[in-house]
């Protein structure tokens, strides 16, 4: 609990004081400088523009991804389902450089094959691009989980009681998953704010991004309070929005979990509006695929746009110079992600099953790091621990608290989720036949909770290999993340490099999970393999 | 094992009133001997699983205390109590096998392997369940993880075993083999039995004595028979199957126990084989007959109650069900059996009803 306070709330803190500090004493004139500049107003009104625009297409293209695959019954569901999972088991910014490598100055399509020089892809367009396609996986999962835990049964019946079946969908599915839809449009409107990689690639100068500023004054002009001032203004949007989410989704949250999710006759899809769903689902694919095709490619590209002979010479570079960012990366993801597992768990077990003092802080506190966004908790770690007592910038230990006080909360949901699907009458069973309290926990408990364990691991693992917005804070030339170095490789140009680290790390993340679903698969059977998805 | 509750009450805190508390269970006080069968019956909400949770150890009883086999155990949690409970929602461990299942109390006993090999497959047998042995829990239906629930905790042979609602979540059919199943079993083994239940058919076809209660309090303990036949009050005539009451007058009553006679609102004298202890002559009751002990006749005879016009007629096959109107209130309910011998009547038609004197109860208003 005290680690809690030290290691969450004490970073927020000091980003507050110190975006507060001014010549005399505490006051807010840091914020009217930062409100005065005509350039940060409009980076904040750009972050806030194309975070609700993010959240509208994506979760607009979440759902009838979602909607086409739970109920229009269209073909090629599995290769729906696995091209929306793609991008969220990868690094964030992956968008951002495929779009570069397509449409950039030396892009394949606006330079090869138009014949385009200077494509205006920095900014707005690119940007919008590569968010929506980074996050509407997100909206995917969400809706899918909605749309699925919906019966069908109720939409046949509509349909059975004379309901047109465009009536049927505006009158029956669209209100039931309407909670859904807002969960998602806020989750999308939190992740889009936090998110640094892709606009750092690709927004350029003259569209200004609210975390890039933040990262910029710190790391460019090394003005401390007023990047914790900007920091701040990300936020406050952003913890609002992240409150409202679960205020709505909290509601109806285990309601879902009853019962089998049961097939859909398919009949409420007209034969139009399915042929209109799959081709528009394949048109996404093609964009998904065509962005990991380039990347692959480019890993392989002796220049990019240039010289497409095939070459080994990144991977060369990756596995040579750059290893140490490889090994650093998987060591940091390695020690954190189980630590992080098992405090969420210990967590999550004390916060459904005992009662004690506190309990409520615990909660809201491990839950604040999913709402805050990386950038902020970058700079109030360099902040909070740069001096005595806890001095701890450019360590390995400075990185690891960052990850594991950040992942917390994903085996926190996991554990509450699981734990609250256990009947409690089931640990009962065990006491009343004579197991004590460790027993019980030991032989009942934890084995039931194992698999929800492993694949919120899965979870923190690929989020921790993948971040980037608070880690680039925190790196130093002893330990530095492979996400960072694909940053700093796409900063230089050297696109090819970028590429190979990205194929590499999105083939680490996959092999770790096709791993741990063996593992489980083995060890339990059908259980294990039902409660892997995530 | 005998079990013992003595002055047991329960509060728990008001869910929607912080400044409130519940009660739950209201001064009980109940014996149950050695091998004998009880059930608690009652409506939702009326403490009868409170009750049993706090036998089992789950709950602790506010005051009072509870006695199992001679012993005060409100201090021993679930875990050192001689008691195993059978759960509504079975409570199988999804992870273990079935086997594994019945066996875990007796691993945790620390017996033997191959003891504890020869138990599980014999309990196995008697329950039916042996060929699922290797089963997991999820590939068996609903009445096989009723059974698997019910040897899991017969395998540990229990001094007092629990059964809380073990039925209700089977089906019609399915439950009314179960509960004569559990009953054999119950038999078999003479375990002292506690059971839970809301389901009047359910409670007389396993007990020995049945408890009903309503709002944490105990309306009546008695065997089937005295509890469906001769209510002590108008909660456990009701609750109990069907009933028709009839305002009376006490007019005389007999010598130990042996009924007396009453006056019905219209003056008439009727003879009653039983009244509730407490009653005194002169006082207003009510005087209970359950619908089957209705004699019912086209023509007025000497031995004629009263009479009244069949307003609804249900047949049954075996029984038929009236409603009779006989200008008062409620209409009269009666039943008649053996349509096929005995004929039947119809909308419309005028009957006369007659019942003996066996047939009447006399209870509080």
């Amino acid at each position: 609990m005290l680690s809690l306070l030290v290691f969450v709330i004490y970073p927020l803190v000091s980003v507050g004081l110190q975006s507060l500090k001014t010549d005399k004493g505490l006051g807010f004139s840091i914020y009217g400088d930062v409100l005065k500049s005509a350039y940060l107003r409009k980076a904040f009104f750009n972050s806030l523009y194309m975070s609700v625009l993010t959240a509208a297409t994506g979760t607009l293209i979440g759902f009838l991804f979602a909607f086409a695959v739970t109920r229009a019954d269209v073909p090629w569901k599995k290769l729906f389902n696995a091209i929306a999972i793609i991008p969220i088991v990868s690094p964030p910014f992956i968008g951002a450089l495929a779009i570069i490598m397509l449409f950039g100055n030396n892009g394949l399509i606006t330079w090869n094959l138009l014949k385009i020089n200077n494509f205006p892809i920095y900014g707005f367009n690119g940007l919008f691009l590569a968010q929506v396609v980074t996050f509407f996986p997100v909206a995917f999962l969400t809706l899918k989980g909605v749309l699925e835990s919906m019966n069908p049964v109720l939409e046949d019946a509509a349909l059975d009681l004379g309901g047109s079946r465009f009536k049927v969908f505006t009158k029956v599915t669209l209100p039931l998953a309407i909670p859904g839809i807002a969960g998602a449009i806020l989750i999308l409107f939190v992740e889009t704010l936090a998110d640094f990689g892709n606009p750092l690639i690709l927004a350029g100068s003259k569209f200004p991004i609210l975390s890039v500023q933040a990262y910029l004054q710190i790391v460019g002009m090394y003005d401390l309070p007023k990047g914790a001032a900007i920091s701040m203004l990300l936020l406050i949007p952003s913890v609002t929005a992240f409150f409202v989410q679960r205020k709505i989704v909290g509601r109806r949250k285990y309601t879902t979990v009853t019962g089998k999710p049961q097939s859909s006759s398919g009949k409420i899809v007209s034969p139009g509006a399915r042929i209109f769903l799959f081709i528009f689902c394949l048109f996404i694919t093609i964009i998904v695929g065509l962005i990991y095709f380039s990347i692959l490619i480019g890993a392989f590209a002796r220049v990019w746009g240039f010289d497409h002979r095939l070459t080994l010479d990144h991977f060369k570079f990756v596995f040579g110079v750059g290893f140490k960012a490889v090994r650093d990366t998987l060591m940091i993801a390695g020690i954190s992600t189980p630590i992080a597992g098992l405090f969420g768990m210990l967590i999550a077990f004390l916060v459904v099953r005992v009662k004690f003092p506190g309990k409520k802080l615990i909660e809201t506190t491990s839950i604040l790091s999913f709402a805050v966004p990386g950038t902020v908790i970058g700079i109030g770690y360099i902040l909070a621990f740069n001096h005595k007592p806890l001095a701890l910038t450019g360590t390995l230990a400075i990185l690891l608290l960052n990850f594991v006080f950040r992942y917390i909360p994903v085996g926190i949901e996991s554990g509450t989720a699981i734990l609250a699907q256990i009947d409690p009458s089931i640990e009962e069973a065990a006491i009343d036949l004579g197991a004590d309290a460790r027993k019980t926990f030991s032989r009942i408990t934890l084995p039931m909770i194992v698999p929800a364990f492993f694949s919120g691991l899965v979870f923190a693992f690929v989020r921790a290999m993948t971040a980037v917005s608070a880690a680039i804070f925190l790196v130093s030339s002893r330990w530095n993340l492979m996400t960072v170095h694909i940053m700093s490789q796409v900063e230089s140009g050297n696109l090819g490099a970028a590429a190979a680290y990205s194929v590499l790390l999105v083939g680490i993340v996959g092999l770790a999970i096709v791993f741990i679903r063996m593992v489980l698969k083995a060890q339990y059977g059908k259980l294990g393999g039902t409660m892997l998805h995530f | 094992m005998s079990v013992k509750l003595i002055h047991i009450s329960k509060e728990f805190p008001d869910l929607e009133r912080e400044d409130r508390k519940m009660l739950a269970v209201r001064d009980m006080n109940l014996e149950i001997n050695e091998g004998e069968f009880v059930t608690l019956l009652g409506p939702s909400g009326c403490g009868k699983t409170t009750t049993l949770r706090m036998v089992a150890g789950f709950e602790t009883p506010t005051t009072g205390e509870i006695w199992i086999g001679g012993r005060c155990v409100n201090d021993d949690p679930p875990n050192k109590r001689d008691t195993t409970m059978v759960f509504q929602s079975y409570a199988i461990f999804p992870h273990l096998s079935v086997e594994q299942n019945v066996g875990f109390g007796l691993e945790l006993k620390g017996r033997p392997k191959n003891e504890i090999k020869d138990e599980v497959r014999k309990v196995m047998e008697v329950m039916g369940i042996s060929d699922y042995a290797k089963r997991r829990p999820d590939q068996l239906s609903g009445g096989q993880q009723q059974r698997v629930a019910l040897a899991r905790a017969i395998v540990n042979k229990p001094g007092v075993l629990l059964f809380d609602e073990p039925l209700s979540n089977l089906d019609a059919k399915l439950r009314e083999t179960m509960r004569v199943e559990i009953r054999r079993i119950q038999q078999t083994f003479g375990i002292t039995s506690i059971y839970v239940t809301h389901d009047q058919a359910e409670a007389m076809t396993v007990s020995d004595r049945i408890v009903v209660m309503e709002k944490g309090k105990v309306m009546q303990v008695g065997t089937p028979f005295e509890i469906y036949s001769r209510p002590e009050n108008r909660f456990v005539a009701d609750f109990i199957g069907r009933v028709n009451l009839f305002p009376v007058t006490i007019k005389k009553l007999g010598k130990e126990d042996s009924g007396g006679t009453v006056l019905n609102n219209k003056g008439k004298e009727v003879r009653a084989a039983s009244i509730a202890l407490g009653l005194c002559e002169g006082d207003a009751a009510f005087m209970m007959v359950r619908p089957e002990s209705f004699v019912l006749a086209s023509k007025e005879t000497e031995t004629s109650f009263g009479s009244g016009v069949v307003t609804k007629a249900v047949y049954l096959g075996s029984v038929v069900e009236y409603e009779l109107d006989i200008g008062e209130d409620k209409p009269i309910l009666a039943v008649t059996h053996d349509p096929i011998n005995n004929g039947f009547y119809s909308n419309n038609e005028r009957v006369w009803f007659s019942f003996t004197e066996q047939a009447c109860h006399v209870l509080p208003q």
